[in-house]
């Protein structure tokens, strides 16, 4: 059997998050490949429905990458992902998908080793958690 | 004088009146009700039956309040609007007023999400004030409520409730004026442990005329313990029962709590007895009916007038 | 609006299991508003069943629609081209909608994907609270813009009741005493006088009390 390599989704706030994917890039810190990056203007406007077609079309794992608390570049929006997050998990339980699969993580512009550190926490995380059961049934 | 009540013809008397009150049991068991019913003979004028009180299933309070006539006593037919429309509760009424039951209360009833029965639907098709005014025009008007003649009107004695403490405050009196255009007869509180609120609302209701327009039963209840009394002050919806009942419980050591609790309740009644407007007192002794001869006795309330 | 919910998803595949291909229909009214059965919940709940029934080894091609309004037969009739397509439809629609549809096809099995709940306001983002049961006699002009019958939990028309405490209903905290704030409206409007009429027992005839109403308008009816 092929050693299984997750897919996993970033949806990154263009003010915080991804700035920071891009301070990892330029300081060469290493993080994996799997995390596929999806720049976001706002963690606040990942919506369900983008989650849950990551899902469908063969993600392993998601996670929605927004400002510290309190640091929204528009107010609130983080704590707006991180409810409709917890929303998302629910359905995602119920259709049959496990709810870690999918996680919310905050970061200021300049911790692009928070970044680098995170992406390989969660990709370690679904890595062991193994392939998600819809991308079993697509390739079955 | 507007029915045969024994009670209407102890308050026209002007005695204090006594009532108690009597839960049906939980299953067809007639003796209950007879044994609770013998507790109460010649101790108080009338017994309240209550109707699926706090939203069980209980014998009706029609067929207990039948039993407690036939054992020579004064049943009150509770009705609440909460399980019937006004077909039903018009059929009971003639029904009652045939089997000899002329004296009922009029309530709304607590919400079935309290009961046993909490995925049951809340009938409410009329609430208490309008059930006063149809029983009154039953009686009155000889009209059913939905206006054809009836013939052999139930002479009825009609009582409602009325709770001093509720929120919001300024509306009690106010409400209570309501149920007296509706035509009640007479009222029974809710329990009183705060007293000073409670005659604060009587000068309310003297400042109207209230109490010259119907009688006004004072409701008390001997706690039968501390865990009572706090269950009731946190529980129980619309009661109040302050800090002080709740620290002179907790004063005294468990099996003398109950004594206590009925020491503050003849004390109550003694106090209630000075207000003017208190026409009598409604003692209802939650599952402990046997101590209601005590309290009438020490407080003054015994022998009962004959009439 | 009307409000609805979604139902579970293991009973909405119950419904469509035995299907290949049904249409999933959403409506752009009421549902679409309280977040239940607009295009995005379509599009959700197409992806959720897709999951769920790839998941259980079975296959449905779900056709996604969203209706202007499906409690409408001029809208309804747009489906007449697509409707062979597809062996059932899982209307996302309020319970109105769906006997729209259930009433124009006659051959299709129509199923509700909501679970449809009251008449209501939002009262914030993301809440809505029951404001109306279309009683069909309305007390709004008595009770100071309030509703006694919607929001009071035993519908006193005369209350408040014994259990009014602190502003708040006996049945639960979270839920005001309707005849307090009928009560506190009409002391702002100095109405304090409508509160000493009896409220008269209620002709629930047009509430719904002597079977289904309807509504016909000469002047429109065709
Ligand atoms: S009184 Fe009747 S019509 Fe008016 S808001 Fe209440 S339920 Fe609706
Ligand atoms: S507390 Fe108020 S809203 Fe609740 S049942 Fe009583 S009167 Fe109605």
């Amino acid at each position: 059997m092929k050693k299984f390599e997750p897919v996993i989704v970033a949806f990154c706030c263009h003010y915080c998050a991804y700035t920071a994917a891009d301070m990892a890039g330029s300081q060469r810190l290493p993080y994996p490949a799997n995390v596929k990056i999806i720049r976001v203007p706002c963690s606040g406007k990942v919506d369900a429905l983008h989650i849950i077609k990551a899902f469908e079309n063969g993600a392993d794992g998601v996670y929605v990458a927004g400002c510290l608390e309190g640091d929204c570049h528009f107010k609130n929006g983080n704590e707006k992902a991180a409810r409709r997050i917890d929303y998302v998990k629910k359905y995602l339980e119920e259709i049959g998908i496990e709810s870690e699969r999918l996680t919310m993580v905050t970061m200021s512009a300049g911790m692009g080793y928070r970044f680098a550190q995170t992406a390989t926490e969660i990709t370690e995380k679904i890595r062991k958690l193994g392939p998600s059961p819809i991308k079993t049934a697509i390739t079955q | 004088m507007k029915t045969e009540s024994k009670l209407e013809k102890i308050l026209a008397a002007g005695h204090l009146a006594v009532t108690s009150e009597c839960g049906p049991p939980r299953g067809a068991l007639p003796d209950q009700v007879r044994e609770k019913a013998a507790y109460l003979k010649g101790v108080v004028d009338a017994i309240n039956v209550t109707d699926n009180q706090t939203a069980m299933v209980r014998m009706s309070s029609l067929a207990a309040s039948t039993i407690i006539k036939q054992e020579g006593l004064n049943p009150v037919l509770q009705v609440v609007s909460r399980d019937r429309n006004r077909l039903a509760i018009q059929a009971d009424i003639i029904g009652a007023y045939a089997l000899g039951i002329d004296t009922m209360l009029c309530l709304s009833g607590d919400h079935t999400k309290f009961g046993d029965h909490p995925m049951a639907m809340n009938v409410h098709d009329i609430d208490s004030m309008q059930m006063i005014q149809m029983v009154r025009d039953m009686r009155d008007k000889e009209i059913f409520q939905g206006g054809a003649k009836l013939k052999g009107a139930p002479k009825m004695f009609i009582g409602a409730a009325a709770n001093p403490f509720a929120d919001p405050f300024e509306l009690r009196v106010l409400r209570l004026e309501k149920k007296i255009n509706a035509g009640v007869d007479f009222i029974q509180t809710q329990c009183i442990f705060n007293v000073e609120k409670f005659e604060r609302w009587m000068e309310g209701v003297r400042a109207r005329g209230l109490h010259k327009k119907c009688y006004i039963l004072a409701g008390v209840t001997p706690c039968k313990s501390l865990g009572a009394a706090r269950y009731m002050s946190n529980r129980v919806p619309g009661m109040d029962v302050p800090k002080d009942i709740i620290e002179r419980m907790s004063s005294v050591p468990k099996e003398k709590q109950a004594d206590e609790g009925v020491d503050i309740c003849i004390e109550t009644i003694k106090r209630l007895k000075k207000v003017e407007g208190v026409a009598g007192f409604h003692i209802m002794a939650i599952e402990w009916e046997e101590k209601v001869e005590e309290i009438c006795e020490r407080a003054g309330l015994l022998p009962r007038p004959q009439i | 609006m009307i409000t609805a919910e979604r139902k579970p998803l293991e009973e909405l595949i119950d419904y469509v299991k035995p299907f290949k291909r049904i249409l999933l229909l959403g409506c752009n009214e009421c549902v679409t508003v309280c977040a239940a059965g607009g295009r995005k919940e379509v599009g959700l709940l197409a992806s959720g069943l897709q999951m769920a029934l790839l998941k259980s080894g079975s296959n449905i091609e779900i056709k996604q629609h969203t209706l202007e309004r499906q409690c409408d037969p001029e809208y309804v009739e747009e489906l007449v081209p697509m409707i062979d397509g597809s062996e059932a439809i899982l209307s996302m629609a309020c319970g109105c909608g769906v006997q729209q549809l259930a009433t124009r096809f006659k051959d299709k099995p129509v199923f509700p994907a909501l679970n449809t709940q009251f008449m209501g306001a939002s009262e914030r983002q993301g809440v809505w609270a029951e404001r109306c049961q279309g009683c069909g006699d309305c007390v709004l002009g008595i009770t100071g813009g309030i509703c006694p019958i919607a929001r009071c939990a035993k519908q006193l028309m005369n209350g408040p009741c014994g259990g009014s405490t602190g502003g708040k209903c006996e049945v639960s905290e979270d839920v005001d005493c309707v005849w307090q704030l009928i009560w506190d409206r009409l002391k702002s409007l100095g109405q304090e006088d409508r509160y000493v009429d009896i409220m008269p027992a209620k002709d629930w005839r047009s509430g719904g009390g002597s079977g289904p109403r309807k509504i016909i308008r000469e002047d429109l009816a065709e």
